[in-house]
């Protein structure tokens, strides 16, 4: 497969793997946070870490959309399909995430709920168009990549004045999050999550650019590189943070200059921020409320804001007492110290948000890697 | 006085018509549906007994295998099949599987009120030609018809019977460490035509079902004389699922090559398209075999002799494993887990 092949090529990943283990310093240990969900599926898929040197550690980050995504605005959506009775359009992994009262948007269905998984934004606002009879909603979820889509559909229903769509808006911002794991007490107080740099978002970046990372690069002093999501991408990644480091630098350096620029997707950001505003503040999973995180609608498109035409109040909800999703995301657990993984806790039946999605930490263990606790 | 008048019947609309709830009630429209159309393409001996059940002679020595499998899927009619033939290679194969040489196939079709006659005749005929090429007969069948909505166009299931001679015989727990596992062809056509015909996701591709008929392939590789140890057709959750129920029955490991496995390019692109793994994609006319290591070589040999296995392909090898993983070396060098299908990966796929 041409543009795809390349990228996987199992010669050229052996050179990586040389230069990575003759350039990193055998006298010290390196610790990379891969952000992003796609980088740790891929890691998991391909085997990267296989081809690491021993004292290369990656540590997954929050950048899964699913996993971030807190139980109580699962719960709205629920209501909404089940209460209000609406049409609820959402993407494929979110219908198994857990909810409150062991309900999850795949079990309302079950329960009557019209819950529909669609592949894109277009795709729900044609099940609006066909069914003009009914309320649909769609739950928006994911970072910048899938934000300018959501907004595309929202000036849709408003220039055609579909009266019978609205979006669940549930977008979070990538920076913010990097930024409150690097404020943890954890990376800065107590050095309990050792971070010596970042591999950067893949998809996020082509929105927004790699200068949104500059700031708290050199602020934070952490390396920044900005790696597409096919495994050489990673090695190379990791070759240039372990430069960075060894030469003491904290740049926001670009590998995957295939598709990211330094200011990002101009056209994009504009429709983004015509539709979209800054909320105050945003419930995550594991980063608990962290002010000026995601988006909400803007005025202009109040009528086709969900949670404006629902009476659907959001209200928190802790997560299960035995998961640690919450550490997990914040890279202060890996998924193999949680008590509950791949006992009780497995794919077919999540207790936590990283076990649901492929690109979730859990998950991306449970599948690909559990045969090196076998060993 | 009136000699009463000869009946004229007037013959099922197979253009324009539509099934309505009478083809279902047990009268005159549902016998002429039956005589029209079911019997009249699957026509053998012992449907034409025209009873409520087929009387079969006494099988050849041996032990019987029997096997059942429901059809929805959707579409109806898909690149490369429909579900037609697809009721009876699935049926076919699932005996197949058991070493077993198949011979009657039972049907029953569940009918949506207002399904034109003439797909219905169209997915019969299809029927009767996958029927006739893979040496079954459809025996029995019933018919029932649900109002509109309450199903989606028509389901079919259907019974199949075969005899497998007394001795060692294809098993899922029979794989040691060691055997050989071998593969007859390309992963994931079938899902992959099926999801790309699906409308709603509006690509165009050229992938083609792979449904067919496997015990042709089957007693050529039984005329090897190899002892086969595990034959099993990966379905539906793909290869992956199929060597993990085979790992768990048997109580082994296996180590596969990601390089070895053969996947189309197309197929391979629209996979990675839609963020699927074509080693959990269904397949309708895939065999995977588990031999001893010194029987591999003929049976590969045999495999590609056949037109349904000129891609046939040694995958791997069995492994002494207490956690019964499938495990995989990645074509980038690494190693992963090959794990059971979580989900529901493409429903209503066959």
């Amino acid at each position: 497969m041409k543009f795809v092949d390349e990228f996987r090529d199992g010669t050229l990943a052996k050179g990586l793997a040389s230069a990575i283990s003759r350039e990193a310093n055998p006298g010290r240990r390196y610790s990379f946070m891969e952000f992003c969900g796609g980088h740790t599926h891929a890691i998991s898929r391909y085997g990267v870490s296989d081809l690491l040197p021993a004292n290369i550690r990656l540590v997954h980050g929050p950048g899964c959309p699913v996993c971030v995504l807190p139980v109580g605005r699962i719960d709205m959506a629920i209501r909404l399909a089940l209460e209000h009775r609406v049409i609820l359009c959402t993407y494929g992994d979110t219908l198994r995430v857990p909810a409150s009262d062991g309900l999850s948007l795949m079990k309302a269905k079950a329960r009557g709920g019209d819950i529909r998984m669609v592949y894109s934004t277009a795709d729900a606002l044609k099940v609006a168009r066909e069914n003009p009879d009914r309320q649909v909603v769609f739950l928006a979820i994911g970072f910048e990549t899938t934000t300018p889509p959501t907004a595309v559909v929202l000036k849709q229903a408003k220039a055609e004045a579909l009266a019978n769509f609205s979006v669940l808006c549930c977008h979070v911002l990538t920076p913010s999050a990097i930024v409150t794991i690097l404020e943890s007490p954890e990376v800065r107080q107590w050095g309990t999550v050792p971070l010596d740099g970042f591999i950067g978002p893949a998809h996020v970046s082509t929105i927004i650019g790699s200068r949104p990372y500059e700031n708290f690069a050199e602020e934070y002093r952490k390396p920044v590189v900005i790696a597409g999501f096919e495994p050489l991408d990673v090695m190379q990644a990791v070759l240039m943070l372990v430069r960075q480091v060894n030469d003491g630098r904290a740049e926001v350096e670009n590998e995957f200059t295939r598709a990211v620029t330094r200011e990002g997707n101009r056209k994009a950001q504009d429709l983004v921020a015509e539709v979209f505003e800054l909320r105050r503040e945003f419930e995550w999973r594991g980063l608990n409320v962290v002010p000026y995180s995601a988006l909400r609608i803007r005025n202009a498109y109040a009528p086709w804001d969900a949670e404006r035409r629902f009476p659907v109040g959001y209200r928190s909800v802790p997560d299960h007492k035995a998961c640690d999703c919450g550490a997990i995301l914040r890279g202060v657990k890996e998924p193999r110290d949680c008590k509950v993984f791949g006992t009780v806790c497995t794919p077919e039946n999540p207790i936590g948000s990283c076990m649901v999605s492929s690109e979730g930490a859990c998950a991306a263990y449970y599948t690909y890697g559990r045969y090196k606790d076998a060993a | 006085m009136n000699k009463p008048r000869k009946d004229y019947v007037r013959p099922l609309d197979l253009k324009h018509g539509r099934v309505d709830m009478t083809h279902g009630s047990g009268g005159r429209a549902m016998a002429q549906l039956i005589e029209e159309l079911f019997a009249r393409h699957l026509d053998n001996e012992w449907l034409r007994q025209g009873n409520d059940g087929a009387t079969l002679p006494a099988p050849p020595p041996g032990r019987l295998v029997m096997s059942c499998d429901g059809h929805v899927v959707s579409p109806l009619f898909f690149p490369g099949g429909d579900i037609g033939c697809l009721s009876i290679h699935g049926t076919v194969n699932d005996v197949a599987v058991m070493g077993a040489t198949p011979l009657w196939i039972a049907a029953g079709f569940i009918l949506e009120e207002g399904f034109p006659l003439a797909d219905l005749a169209r997915i019969v005929e299809s029927m009767a030609k996958a029927a006739r090429e893979a040496g079954v007969a459809v025996v029995t069948g019933d018919t029932k018809v649900v109002e509109q909505g309450k199903a989606d166009g028509v389901f079919i299931s259907t019974t199949g019977v075969g005899v497998v001679p007394e001795g060692p015989r294809p098993s899922g727990d029979r794989a040691r460490p060691g055997d050989a596992i071998l593969v007859s062809g390309s992963l994931g056509d079938h899902g992959m035509a099926i999801m790309a015909t699906r409308e709603h996701l509006g690509f165009d591709s050229p992938i083609v079902s792979d449904t067919a008929a496997l015990n042709g392939l089957i007693a050529a590789l039984s005329a090897t004389g190899a002892d086969l140890k595990v034959l099993r057709d990966p379905t539906r959750g793909g290869l992956a699922t199929t060597l993990n129920e085979i790992a768990r029955q048997s109580g082994v490991g296996m180590m596969i090559e990601e390089a070895a496995i053969p996947v189309k390019p197309p197929v391979a692109a629209a996979c990675e398209f839609l963020g699927l793994d074509p080693l959990y994609v269904a397949n309708e006319g895939k065999l995977v075999a588990i031999v001893a290591e010194a029987d591999a070589g003929r049976v590969l040999a045999a495999m590609r002799a056949h037109p349904l296995g000129t891609e046939a392909a040694r995958i791997g090898t069995v492994t002494e494993d207490d956690h019964h993983f499938v495990q995989m070396t990645t074509g980038f060098g690494g190693r992963r887990i090959v794990d059971w299908l979580t989900g529901e990966q493409l429903p209503r796929i066959c």
